[in-house]
């Protein structure tokens, strides 16, 4: 039934969108871009490309954090475009995209402020599509309270941050309790939000989210083992979605070493695939390299996930997707562009194609 | 949603019934009579109904398909410029199923003559009122169906060009088999008026048998 509607709204933006899609970079541009010799190389190849003329009025040298940084422009400038061509319930769906970005920055200024770095610096290095207006004044502030008083209870993050106002004061450790705290509840509002739109749209976002809490409960995990985060508290970081909840996510709350997480995850056969090599580096006593190469099977799924999005149409999925893809993307090229600056070229096929 | 369209369900039916039981328990269960209400609606008013549903589903049809594809056209045309003059053959095959319910409906209305209202109630001119009143919903619902089916495939074709122009011919192979649902309605709708004539007067003696057989209502 959706096809007869759904078009009414969103059939503009979601031909935008697809068309948006044609210009991520191909397997061939990526052969490309891999073989250049320095940055300007780089951007010569990238004007070639969907990017255009970016980099064009940039002073020379060029640095890998201009390119990131105008990459990261233009997908916003895209975001916006369509964000203000979108109408309800779209433009809500669009508005949580923009959430994880908002926490993400909250985060990041609270951690600055506590090791008093600038104030200016630390919004300059704020993502685009977090901002809000109050934002600046997230700096002064010392303990949860004060801040959720002061700030956060005007932005829509607010329903977030009440769970994890029971930390009094702002530490390392207790800001990556709200970090994961407040990101739980934000995963959990979205996937419950995508439940009321209709069948493609919840069908199609329940998997990439479920995916993305699921990563999420892994990561913890595995962080804390080694860290002063008692099991309780590790048990309640864990979004209460995904397809690990609630016997996966049971065993990863008492585990205590790589072994167990793989046990944990074994009940779901796409993930087993993934700590099979991660299991090799296991065995000779790397956690960390396990650790990465999980990190990179987890991207290499998303990817995928994300892809296949785009199979279905008449639903909100592909812009949430196209974000995503969009974000690979833009980290692809600054792992390409920071292997040429530092002459890394053994490294450089290191990152994750996307079609 | 929450419980006031559950409730909303329930109020018509409710309604129903208590005026049929008010109808029967008063004695005037007689009032809603199905085979008085077909003797003594006038065929004109089913001809003229089924006309109307011909060539208005027809068009609603073909408009909805029209804004489902161009507005994937539209969006897709943006970074792609060259499928908006290839997909505009998934306009007209939506337009196409309009012109199928401006001809049926041409056709149907042809039946219709002047024909004085005493001599009208004759068993040919029932046959004709029905005939182009079922006749008219035939080919309407099919055509409304067909637009439907060929806007949204053509959406995708819109898209699919956009994303890779070797797919484009492919579906457009299952958007004509979409399109040509709407030419069966079309060529089941003129068989079901073949057998009808055009509305014909009585003769004046018939007429007067008519008059004393149909419902005392016909004036």
């Amino acid at each position: 039934m959706e096809a007869l509607f759904f078009n009414v709204d969103n059939g503009f933006l979601e031909g935008i969108v697809r068309g948006y899609r044609g210009g991520i970079l191909t397997q061939n541009q990526y052969a490309n871009l891999t073989q250049c010799e320095s940055l300007e190389d780089l951007r010569t190849q990238l004007s070639a490309t969907d990017y255009g003329n970016f980099l064009a009025n940039e002073p020379l040298p060029l640095s890998t954090s201009t390119i990131a940084d105008k990459a990261t422009q233009i997908l916003v400038d895209q975001f916006n475009y369509i964000r203000s061509n979108a109408v309800q319930p779209l433009s809500k769906f669009l508005e949580y995209i923009t959430y994880s970005y908002m926490i993400d920055n909250i985060i990041l200024l609270i951690t600055g402020t506590l090791h008093e770095r600038d104030t200016h610096e630390l919004l300059e290095r704020c993502h685009p599509l977090g901002v809000f207006d109050t934002m600046p004044a997230l700096c002064v502030a010392t303990n949860v309270e004060e801040l959720y008083q002061s700030v956060l209870v005007e932005t829509p993050l607010a329903p977030y941050f009440r769970g994890c106002l029971a930390a009094t004061d702002l530490d390392d450790l207790n800001i990556e309790i709200i970090r994961n705290t407040v990101y739980k509840a934000y995963l959990e509002d979205f996937y419950n939000f995508c439940s009321g739109l209709s069948s493609p749209t919840s069908d199609v976002m329940h998997k990439i989210l479920s995916f993305e809490a699921d990563r999420r409960t892994v990561n913890i995990t595995i962080n804390s083992f080694g860290t002063e985060l008692t099991k309780e508290q590790r048990a309640k970081l864990f979004p209460t979605i995904g397809r690990l909840y609630p016997e996966g996510n049971n065993q990863l709350a008492k585990a205590d070493e790589m072994d167990q997480v793989r046990q944990a995850c074994e009940s779901v056969s796409e993930y087993r695939p993934f700590f099979s090599d991660a299991g090799q580096s296991a065995a000779n006593g790397d956690d960390h390299g396990a650790a990465s190469q999980l990190e990179d099977h987890f991207f290499q799924n998303e990817v995928h996930l994300n892809k296949q999005s785009f199979l279905q149409q008449f639903q909100y999925g592909v812009f949430y997707s196209y974000m995503k893809l969009k974000e690979q993307e833009i980290r692809n090229i600054t792992w390409i562009a920071e292997c040429i600056a530092q002459d890394a070229k053994d490294r450089i096929q290191d990152f994750i194609p996307i079609f | 949603m929450g419980y006031s369209s559950y409730y909303s369900y329930g109020l018509p039916p409710f309604i129903i019934i208590v005026i049929a039981l008010y109808l029967l328990f008063t004695d005037s269960g007689e009032a809603f009579n199905v085979g008085r209400f077909l003797e003594e609606s006038s065929p004109y008013a089913w001809a003229s109904t089924g006309i109307g549903l011909c060539i208005g589903l027809s068009v609603l049809g073909a408009g909805w398909g029209i804004f489902v594809t161009g507005s994937s056209i539209l969006g897709g045309g943006v970074r792609a410029p060259r499928i908006t003059t290839k997909n505009l053959i998934s306009i007209i095959f939506c337009e196409v199923v309009a012109i199928y319910g401006v001809i049926m409906g041409i056709v149907y209305s042809s039946k219709i003559a002047a024909v004085a209202n005493e001599d009208l109630y004759t068993r040919e001119n029932y046959f004709t009122g029905f005939a182009l009143f079922w006749g008219g919903l035939t080919v309407g619902a099919c055509n409304l169906l067909c637009g439907v089916s060929v806007g949204i495939t053509g959406s995708t074709a819109a898209l699919a060009d956009a994303a890779d122009p070797d797919l484009f011919v492919k579906i457009l192979v299952v958007e004509v088999f979409g399109s040509i649902l709407g030419l069966f309605g079309l060529i089941v709708g003129l068989l079901m008026v073949s057998q009808a004539n055009d509305f014909t007067g009585a003769t004046s003696a018939t007429a007067t048998a008519f008059q004393a057989v149909v419902s005392p209502y016909v004036h």
